[in-house]
């Protein structure tokens, strides 16, 4: 999207610079001229929102690591220290914790709405795989982060996700040797996850950069899904959208702050709060909120399919559900991109958010009775939905007519047509 | 040089692959420590075996102790268990053991196991008189629902093999060795 730079460097010195390094050119044109589609509704703030929430955890992670001790021996009590000594550090920990939360929460509205508007066709099928891998790292991120408390629900999170890479066959067992660093997760385990805990998150902004880049080339999907058309279409960045994004960034602010300052240890889990035993399991492990839709995929499948055991084919489905989001692109093969104009797709996407939220519900349950079937039934849903039915109605759909232009959607067609004119 | 150069291949291209395959070997041979280094190191290999006692432990009880920080599971059966254990049908089994290929012959009344749901690796309940037992009298994974039975067999649920047994070795009639 270059061609648009309205860049002039007024005075030799930033002409000198910008013949050097053209850092201010390039911000101009990235950040303040960017042309925006003008309809883009509130569901397009949250990636502005993930950024900054992706700061949050950096700065604050940086200062934690400040007073955090890795080792199994110090570790619970070093963060209970920050919250309980440490001039502010209970609201830094707070903020931490509450903030790999409002990541996820920030990330799934992110994720639908990509789902809703068909933003991963395209040309956008590698911004949209980026965002997969984004959203891999994150889980790693945030699972290893929560390891270094070193409470009970930390040490048992820790043994069960490592355990899953035991169910691949041959080399599951290296690997889980490799991972943990012993015969049971312990110090050695704790430390590298320390490490990699510090590391993920500058990779992940670094795949921010490639994603914002591979977002830059065709610019923003929109609510009609009709590509930009005229400079009649689009809005500068700044300041248009960098104030509405700064908007939702402080209305997301309050509910944060009230976690923060009045419940910092609601969406976690009390047993964490005991420092860890190897000997003694909880009575009912549960991971972080923001797992449970595919841990209820892992538990579902409880018994054998032909030679494969329960054991792997619950690590091949829990895998596989989020691998397959990296190829939803070519399984959606509908040309119309907005769910606007789907008729047929509109009630089966509500149904597999219903059915994401079923999940998240079920795997918070205990593994018994009707919530066994119903997380049998939800898992058959979320594959189902990928893989038979977005291929099968975008073959059979008739779209509703689409806008000729963002104009027209906007102005309806006298007006836009009125513009043009102009 | 001239019909080298015709034939297809060169000494240039000899060399350009001779220098490829060596500079291959070499970031293998730099990369292997980097990742080796994350495997248990010599003072995790060097807690192998740890030995104890038997003789205070009672008919019915059950104790557990730490071998590479792992729970072992001992328990004392009584005759009714071992009767018990032993009248299980192979084809009721997932994992098929017959209940004298899980203990030491003459020892029978001795189970000893590692304590780790086979299925993603928690400690079963049953070590305690309080503790659920499951369907089969035995052990009972919290976790995902894993029954096994009262010799360690599993039964039901989503863990695909029996507890795991230890390598051990009875130094005397109640001194154990494992590892
Ligand atoms: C992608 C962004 C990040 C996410 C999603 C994330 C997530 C988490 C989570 C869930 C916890 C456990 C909090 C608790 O239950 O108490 C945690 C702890 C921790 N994180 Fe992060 N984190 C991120 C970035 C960072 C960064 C950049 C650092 C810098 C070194 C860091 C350092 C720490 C430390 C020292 C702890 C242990 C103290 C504590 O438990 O609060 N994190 N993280
Ligand atoms: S770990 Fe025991 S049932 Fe899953």
């Amino acid at each position: 999207m270059s061609g648009n730079s309205s860049y002039n460097p007024t005075g030799a010195v930033e002409k000198w610079f910008d013949e050097r390094l053209p850092i201010l050119r390039f911000s101009k044109e990235h950040l303040m001229d960017f042309p925006t589609p003008k309809n883009i509704n509130y569901w397009w703030t949250f990636g502005a929102v993930l950024a900054f929430i992706l700061v949050i955890q950096i700065v604050t992670g940086i200062v934690l690591a400040m007073h955090y001790v890795p080792n199994s021996e110090l570790a619970f009590n070093s963060v209970e220290a920050i919250r309980r000594d440490v001039n502010y550090g209970r609201i830094i920990q707070g903020t931490h914790a509450v903030g790999a939360s409002m990541f996820f929460a920030a990330v799934y509205i992110h994720i639908f709405r990509g789902l809703y508007y068909g933003s991963y066709k395209a040309p956008r099928e590698i911004l949209w795989i980026l965002g997969v891998v984004i959203f891999v790292l994150m889980m790693a991120t945030a699972f290893m982060g929560y390891v270094l408390p070193w409470g009970q629900m930390s040490f048992w999170a820790a043994t069960v996700i490592t355990n899953i890479f035991a169910a691949i066959p041959v080399i599951g067992d290296p690997i889980l040797a490799l991972l943990r660093g012993g015969f049971a997760v312990d110090n050695a385990t704790l430390n590298r996850f320390f490490s990699l805990h510090y590391l993920l998150p500058f990779i992940i902004a670094a795949v921010v950069g490639l994603h914002i880049w591979a977002l830059h080339v065709p610019g923003n999907n929109n609510p009609v899904g009709v590509e930009v058309k005229s400079s009649h279409d689009t809005l500068p960045f700044h300041p248009y959208f960098t104030m509405k994004d700064l908007f939702v960034i402080v209305v997301v602010l309050i509910p944060f702050a009230w976690f923060v300052f009045f419940a910092p240890d609601i969406l976690g889990h009390p047993d964490n709060y005991i420092p860890a035993d190897p000997l003694l399991t909880p009575p009912h492990i549960v991971p972080e909120w923001y797992f449970l839709p595919f841990y209820a995929i892992l538990r579902a499948i409880d018994f054998d399919m032909w030679f494969i055991s329960s054991k792997l084919g619950g690590v091949i489905f829990f895998g596989g559900s989020i691998l397959v989001l990296f190829f939803v692109p070519w399984l959606d093969r509908s040309k119309v991109r907005s769910g606007n104009f789907r008729p047929l797709f509109r009630p089966f996407f509500w149904l597999f958010v219903l059915n994401f939220l079923m999940l998240t519900y079920l795997g918070a349950q205990v593994a018994e009775g009707i919530y066994v079937l119903l997380s049998k039934v939800g898992t058959a849903y979320y594959f189902a939905y990928f893989l038979i039915i977005l291929p099968i109605i975008s073959r059979v759909e008739r779209p509703a007519p689409l806008p000729a232009s963002i104009s027209e959607s906007v102005l309806g067609k006298a007006e836009a047509s009125g513009e043009k004119g102009q | 040089m001239a019909s080298e150069a015709t034939s297809g291949t060169t000494r240039r291209d000899f060399l350009y692959v001779a220098t490829g395959a060596v500079g291959a070997v070499g970031v293998g041979a730099a990369v292997w420590p980097l990742i080796d280094q994350m495997n248990p190191d010599a003072s995790v290999r060097a807690l192998a075996s740890i030995e104890f006692d038997l003789a205070p432990v009672g008919v019915g009880e059950s104790f557990t102790i730490t071998w590479r920080g792992q729970p072992i599971f001992v328990r004392h059966r009584t005759e009714a268990e071992i009767a018990e254990a032993r009248a299980v049908p192979m084809e009721d089994l997932k994992d098929p053991a017959t209940d004298l290929e899980r203990v030491v012959e003459g020892k029978e009344q001795w189970l000893i196991m590692i304590g780790i749901c086979t299925h993603l690796g928690c400690v079963p309940l049953g070590q305690k008189p309080s503790d659920a037992k499951g369907d089969y009298n035995g052990w009972f994974c919290p976790c995902h629902g894993s029954h096994y039975d009262i010799a360690g067999r599993i039964r039901k649920g989503p863990a695909p093999l029996n507890l795991v047994l230890p390598p051990i070795e009875f130094l005397s009639d109640t001194i154990v060795k494992v590892g």
